[in-house]
Parts: C-alpha cells; structure tokens; sequence
C-alpha cells in the first residue's frame, strides 16, 4: 500500500509506541487519509424498538479490550437507558457514518469518550423533542429517567419506544450543543457491565472469524515459503489437484520485494494456496506438497548475524541523532562515576491464539469480506489494490477476533483471503496453522541499547546517552521498534542523547501491545534501576528524585525516524503522575516495609505510554537452580479522572502484567532466514500455576479518561528483572530471561 | 469411512477418514464451532472436549480411537447455558478475548467431575495444560472457586448482551 506523509506518520505513531501524538490529536488511522471527521448523528448508533429495546451499534472491532462494551456503555449512559435494556450491534465497516473503527494505541477510550458521550446525548435530545412536540410543551419542562420522557408539570410520560419513530425522523442536534451528565449521576459508566459477548463465549456460540459459516464454503490453507517472501519455482500441483476433497490449487505470486525496511503492509506474500471441501482436507494436501521454493535474499538472513552486526554497530558513530540536549559527553566525562551496559532483547511473535484467517465471498465482481482486522479501513484499501477493484466494490463484516495484541493491524491474512476467493468464484474460509502464523507474523522487532550514565558525587544523575541499535534503513526504524525522543527518561536528566543505528532485515514487523514500550521500558527501566543501585540510592526514590527535575525543553531538530514531532497535549509526560503511580504502588506494595530476605526481592518499575501511566510492584523468589517464582504482583495506573467499566479495566490489568510475563521468556530466531520456532511449545506463553495473585490499583486525577489495552504491560518486566537482581544480585540484560541464565519455575 | 459418534448425548455418523482429528470432525462436519483450534499440536487446550468424563485434546485424538464413549462439547455442557461454570464464567466475567474460554470450561467442568472442591493448586494442576493469551488466568481461578460453591451467589443473567 501506498501511504502518503500523513498516514504513514498515523502509523508509525500506531507503530512506534511514544509517537502517540500524530495518532491521537488525528481524526483517522484508517487509511481515509486526512480531514474532518464525519459528523456523527445518533441515528447511525442508536436504533429503539417499540418495545424500548435499544440497539446500540459498537463502531470499533473488538478482540478482547472490552471495545463492544466500552464505547455502548458511553453512548447508554448519556441516552438515559437501563444497560439490561440495551442490545450491542457490531456496526459494519463505514467510517463515513461511523467515524473511525480501528482499535490501536490504547485510543479507542480517548477517541471515544466525548464523541460516543455526545451522540448519546444527541439521542436524548431528539426523545425529548418528540415527547414534547407530541405534547405541545416546551422542551425544557421534560426530562428523562432511565427509558423514558417525563414532563413534570403534567406527570406525563412515555417510553422510548413509543417516541423512537418520531425522533428518529427529527434533525439531529449539533453534537457539541448537547449537554451532558454530571459524573455523580452516572448509571453505567463506573459500574461494571460484564461482556456483552460473554453468554456467547460461554456456550460455544459461533462468534469469532474463524467459525463463520455460508453455504457452500470451501476452506483454503496456504503453504508458504521457510523464509520471507520466497517465491514458487515450481511445484506438484497437479498430483496435489487430485488429492481428497481438494478443489483448487493456486499458485499466488504475490506482491512483496525484499528490501532493507519492509514496510507496514507489504502485500501478500508468494505461496501455494490449497482449497478444499474441508480445513483438514486442505492440511492433509499440504503436507503432500512439494514446492522447488526461489528463496531469494531473505535466505541470508540469521540471528548470529544480525547479533554480530549489531555489536558493530553499537560501538561505530551512530547513524541518526534522535534527541540531544546538553553536552552528555563532556558530563559523563566529568561524573564521579559512570555506569556502561548494553541490553539486548528479542524479535518475538504475537501468537494470537486464534491464528490468522478471513472468510470473503466474490460474486458479479463485488466482494464481501468476514474480517477480523482491527485496521480495517486499511485492509480494505489493501484489498481493493491487490484484486484491482474500488473500495466502494467491498463489503467489510467486522467479526471478533480470538486476540489482536497488534497483530491483527495488518491486513496480510486478509488480502489473501479475498485474493483466493477471487480466483474461485465461491466463499471460502482461509485458517493459518500455528507453524503458519509463527513463521510469517509480523514480529515485535529486537534490538540491541548500549547506555552509559553518569553520577555525581552525590549519587544524582549526571547524564543519560544511549544508542539504540535496531533494524530498517537510513531513514526510519522497523515498524513496530522505535524510540521517541520523549521516551523517559528524556527530558529528566541535566544532560541527554539518544542515537539510533539500524541494519536491513528483510522480514516483517509490526506493532505489538505497547509498540517500542514494550521493550524499551524495559530496557530504561532496568538500567535506572541499575544506576540508582551504582549510586547506592533506592530505586524508588532515585527515581522519584529524578522526577522531580526540571524538564528539559524540546527543541527543533530531527527528533524520530521521521521527522519533527514535538509531544503535545495529553502525550506530552506529566511528572506528577509518573510519580502518582509510582508512590501509590509503593504503599500498597509495602515498598517501604520490605525486609530483605535471601532470595527473594521487590522489583519496581513504572513507564507512562499510550496516554497512561503505570507503575508495577513484583515481589520474586529465585531458588538455587535460578528458577523464577513470582509471588505478587501490584498495579497502580493512572487513565484519568473515570475508569468507565471497572471490571474490565482490571481485566487489562491482569492482561497487561501476564502478557508482559510471557514475553520474558519468548524469542524468535533465525538461521538460513528461516524462523526457528513454530509453537507454543517452543514460543511459550506463561500458564496458570506461573501466575501469581495481581493488585491493581486507580489513581484517579483530572485528566480525560485515557485507554488501557497497552500502558498496562510494560512495567512488569524491569519490575520483574529488577526483583530478581534484588533477590540475587544478577542483572538481567538479555532478554529471555534463559539467555540470562534464569527460567521461570 | 462411516464412523459413529455420540456428541452430545446425540448419535452421529460421519464420513471422514478415520486418521481425521475429532477437533476438525467436530468443527467441519459436524458444526460444532464452540471447540476451538489453538495449536494443533495439544499443548494449548483451546481444543478441550470431555470424553469419557476426562478432558480430551481433541485436535490430537482421531475420530475412530473415540469409539462409542461419549463426547461432550461447550455446546453440550447445559441445555441452557446454566451449568455452574457457565454461570460463575458470567458472574466473574472471565473472558477476555474469549477464545480458549470454551477449552478452560471443559478443562474447569472435567476437574469439578472428580474434585467438586478444588484447591489452588488443584485449580493450577488441572489447568495447566491450557493456555490463555490474554491473562485472565486470576479470573479463571475466581470462577472454578464460585463454581464449587465457595463464592459468593451468583448474578449472571441482567446483562446486556451483543447481537
């Protein structure tokens, strides 16, 4: 796809984790490119039946956050209904009626909490206007309780659903002229409201992408080459035909040319595409397949070599100067003492757990497509690229996903879905294997951080450099992998540089929960912990005493991998609330308190990303053999002035700090281009007896409420680390934690 | 081949080859979609089925090593949706994005057959052949618990629901 300045900023920012300032203050990611957003009525989401039942319309796909929850709930609080009363619709994708539906960056909260609010309240506004008009009273004497208008003068009332035709035919209100709730009155929002999908989920109702159903569906498997983007030289696909319950086989070319920086929707990558009468039917084909693959570059392509050119890198001058303010050089020169490590983590893979697939149907030269995107105005302008036809010629069914964690941003599964239903003329169902979605996902990005800092005698923080060194081309980071310029610590410490460097990789990246946060928090906040320890300081209070720093001001220059951004608004760090979160999960964690034991230590960490602010507390056991035990974990966050569904918001909580867990001990890695891992057998995710009790905690401050699908992870794995280096002395500066010679127990 | 099947407490028949993973006969053939493919290779438990009274990885287990035990599925675990894990799952609001929720039911429902009151760590035995991507492990926990008759009374039923 070809993205221009605009949107490729939206989705780096989408991307790129602290780049969250093009992304928010911005009507669409979606691929409609800039301008006004549409003006939102409330007849395109609120649809009242006779009897009062309301159907609310959820705009954003949803993949686990709480989406089809969250932005209902706003829009029922401001109608004035009861929420048992409320029936939630996924709305189809058409960003004209519905403004923006993709769920990325934690920002469907912040994007959705004064417009949703407001179409709700437009909603009242038209039920009074026809109650009053039906009555010949003015509209200011009615009011509402929960479903109906009342006048108080008359005592009259009437149910919603004997004025929803009346008021669905007036002219809806300007939506910034309505007014809305006072907080204390609300109903729902504060409250918990359990899932809306949760009976559905409980019963094994048909609901995600991969149980739709048409008549006469075939299922579809594709076998792609062992490394990216390899294309077909030739294959038995002729003996493969005959195979049982085998329809078709298509040779796809694809679209992608390796290159040094693969962009964020390269197209579909070259393969074997088996449809078949059943999705085993399919398997069993594949495995009889034998295909002479062209690999082409990517072959070259091997963990040990990046790992080598990384560490020249690392000590070469750096290639691009991200941010710098004070003479960092001259102060580490003159610190009383200076701190040097070099952290390294790795590319690891989302493993949604339903793996990647679409159902699309082409018919008389129209498609339809069953999708689980949760980028879905861009998947569908990738389609309609790929197959040559208009975006206007796509119907898009949004459908719940088994899990996003980014992945599901891009749009690869589902071009090739549609390419395919392209080719044979009948719905077909497309499911990758687990090998499949391992071996081409769209990777979180490794990296490699050298840093040095320097302290007075003291024991203050003198100076902070450090080079990142990545992967992509001269100009900009792999997606999904970059540092801003804001990232804490910048701006705290007297004297500061950040240099990034970064060599080819032909391989897809992309976002992963928390997008640079995700690993870079890690790598910040463990060696701030490592500092304060040099400086014989307490972690928390090193920290907060840094904090509590003047701020160094941004100045012009090239501050990111794609150009000037200096943070704005609600993206610009606000030490207050970094140490809001930071204090409040001290107390409840005892921070104080803590008695130092052998083997076993309080870990500490806090990380502001996404708009949100988060500071963790791990309390870790190491036993003799280095096996890791966490016992407790506390979260104190900080979105804002309303946790709008309390339930669900510590949901993410729990999401946050288990998924962080899972990461520690993850790794992808490469030898002859080819993906080593390929289950979860050996891309682990934490299990049930690894997890220990969660806490989390609201500090709730003035601020607009703010999202939490991603601010929640990233402190956990510094907190984590920082406790096993309380518990045991050893640092941990290679990711997974077995590289460090540690496992979890 | 014609291989007989009591899904369900339903007689079935189906014509797949024997070497066919129930998982895929369930889901494909016989429109059982509640059971879920997760890994393919029984180590994630998205797949779980009873069978038998034990908790079954049904993407591992052909469909002719069954033979005439019985299987049940999510869809088969209440009439009405009213088993109490089903009940507690609501109540505690489990899910996140809800995809090997069914597979933690059936893992939760085969340890309650034999362990009506289960510890934490029996809780943690039980399930640890099944993965949860997105973390509501402590939720999970929760609900097995006021399943077993240690929680407090249940709610479910006053929610809004999705179409």
């Amino acid at each position: 796809m070809q993205v221009n300045r605009r949107s490729f900023l939206q989705l780096t920012a989408l991307a790129g984790g602290g780049l969250a300032l093009n992304f928010y203050g911005l009507p669409s990611a979606s691929g409609q490119g800039p301008g006004k957003p549409p003006d939102l009525t409330p007849q395109a989401f609120i649809h009242i039946g006779p009897d009062g039942v309301t159907t609310i319309m959820a705009r954003a796909s949803e993949s686990g956050q709480g989406m089809r929850n969250m932005l209902p709930m706003l829009i029922a609080e401001e109608l004035d209904v009861d929420w048992k009363d409320v029936r939630v619709k996924q709305a189809e994708l058409n960003e004209k009626v519905y403004g923006s539906q993709y769920s990325g960056g934690s920002s469907n909260t912040p994007q959705g909490w004064e417009p949703m609010r407001r179409v709700g309240a437009a909603g009242r506004q038209l039920l009074i206007t026809a109650a009053a008009q039906t009555w010949g009273v003015p509209e200011t004497e009615c009011t509402t309780q929960p479903g109906k208008v009342l006048h108080s003068g008359s005592g009259r009332s009437a149910g919603y659903g004997e004025l929803a035709d009346k008021a669905a035919a007036l002219p809806a209100p300007a939506l910034d002229s309505v007014k809305l709730k006072d907080p204390k009155d609300y109903r729902i929002i504060g409250k918990s409201q359990p899932g809306v999908d949760t009976h559905a989920i409980v019963t094994g109702k048909p609901l995600f992408g991969i149980d739709m159903a048409l008549p006469g569906m075939l299922y579809a498997s594709v076998e792609k080459a062992p490394v990216f983007a390899g294309k077909v030289k030739s294959a038995n696909t002729d003996q493969i035909k005959a195979l049982p319950g085998v329809r078709h086989v298509l040779v796809i070319e694809g679209g992608i040319t390796p290159a040094a920086l693969t962009p964020w929707e390269p197209g579909m990558e070259p393969g074997i595409a088996i449809v078949a009468d059943t999705w085993w039917h399919a398997q069993e084909a594949r495995k009889k397949l034998k295909v002479d693959w062209d690999l082409g570059p990517a072959a070259m392509q091997s963990s040990e070599g990046f790992r080598k050119r990384a560490g020249e890198l690392l000590i070469a001058p750096p290639a691009t100067t991200v941010r710098k303010y004070g003479d960092v050089d001259a102060a580490l020169k003159s610190s009383a003492k200076v701190v040097e490590a070099t952290y390294e983590y790795p590319f690891i893979s989302h493993v949604t757990m339903e793996p990647q697939g679409a159902t699309a149907h082409w018919k008389d030269g129209k498609l339809e497509m069953w999708s689980s995107s949760t980028l879905p105005g861009n998947g569908r302008e990738l389609v309609a690229k790929t197959l040559g036809i208009q975006p206007s010629d796509i119907t898009t069914h949004m459908v719940r996903s088994g899990g996003s964690f980014g992945r599901r941003l891009q749009n690869d599964y589902l071009v090739e879905a549609a390419w395919i239903a392209k080719q044979i003329d009948a719905p077909v169902k497309l499911l990758w294997s687990r090998e499949d979605d391992i071996g081409h996902d769209g990777l979180r990005p490794a990296g490699t951080v050298g840093l040095k800092a320097g302290l007075d005698a003291q024991g203050k923080l003198t100076a902070w450099r450090h080079h990142f060194v990545s992967f992509g081309d001269d100009k900009h980071l792999a997606s999904g992998g970059g540092i801003a310029g804001d990232s804490f610590p910048a701006s705290f410490p007297p004297a500061y540089a950040l240099y990034t460097s970064a060599q080819p990789l032909m391989l897809r990246t992309g976002a992963l929960r928390a997008p640079g946060d995700n690993a870079y928090c890690w790598v910040a906040q463990s060696f701030l912990d490592e500092v304060a320890a040099a400086a014989g300081r307490d972690p928390l209070a090193f920290q907060l005493e840094l904090l509590g720093n003047k701020k160094a001001p941004w100045t012009s220059g090239e501050h990111d991998a794609v150009g000037d951004h200096e943070p704005t608004g609600p993206s610009v760090l606000i030490p207050e609330r970094f140490k809001g979160v930071l204090e409040l999960v001290a107390e409840k964690s005892g921070w104080g308190n803590w008695k130092k034991q052998p083997g076993r230590g309080l870990g500490i960490a806090a990380w502001f990303c996404h708009l949100g602010y988060f500071a963790e507390v791990a309390d870790v056991s190491v036993d003799a053999n280095n096996k890791v035990k966490v016992n407790h974990v506390w979260a104190a966050g900080d979105v804002g002035s309303q946790i709008i569904n309390p339930r669900a918001a510590e949901s993410m909580g729990f999401g946050g700090v288990v998924e962080g867990m899972s990461h520690l001990a993850q790794e992808i890695t490469l030898v002859d281009g080819k993906i080593q891992q390929s289950n979860f057998h050996n891309h682990p995710i934490i299990r049930m007896r690894q997890v220990p009790p969660i806490e989390v905690f609201w500090l709730k401050t003035d601020y607009s409420p703010t999202g939490l699908g991603e601010p929640t992870l990233p402190p956990i794995l510094p907190a984590i680390c920082n406790a096993i280096f309380a518990a045991t002395g050893k640092r941990v500066r290679t990711l997974p934690l077995q590289k460090s010679g540690f496992s979890w127990v | 081949m014609l291989i007989k099947l009591n899904v369900n407490q339903v007689e079935k028949t189906v014509d797949v080859a024997p070497d066919t993973p129930l998982l895929w006969v369930l889901r494909d053939v016989l429109n059982y979609t509640g059971t879920k493919f997760g890994c393919g290779i029984g180590v994630c438990g998205a797949c779980t089925v009873i069978i038998g009274g034990r908790a079954v990885r049904s993407c591992r287990t052909t469909v002719s090593s069954v033979g005439n035990d019985a299987i049940t599925t999510i869809e088969g675990l209440s009439p009405d949706g009213q088993h109490p894990l089903q009940m507690a799952w609501e109540a505690v609001d489990v899910p996140q994005c809800g995809y090997c929720q069914a597979g933690q039911i059936m893992a939760a429902a085969a340890l309650l057959g034999h362990t009506p009151h289960p510890t934490d760590t029996e809780i943690d035995t039980a399930m640890s052949g099944n993965i949860c991507r997105c973390g509501t492990y402590p939720r999970i926990r929760e609900a097995i618990h006021q399943a077993a008759g240690a929680g407090p009374a249940l709610t479910a039923g006053t929610a809004a629901r999705g179409e």
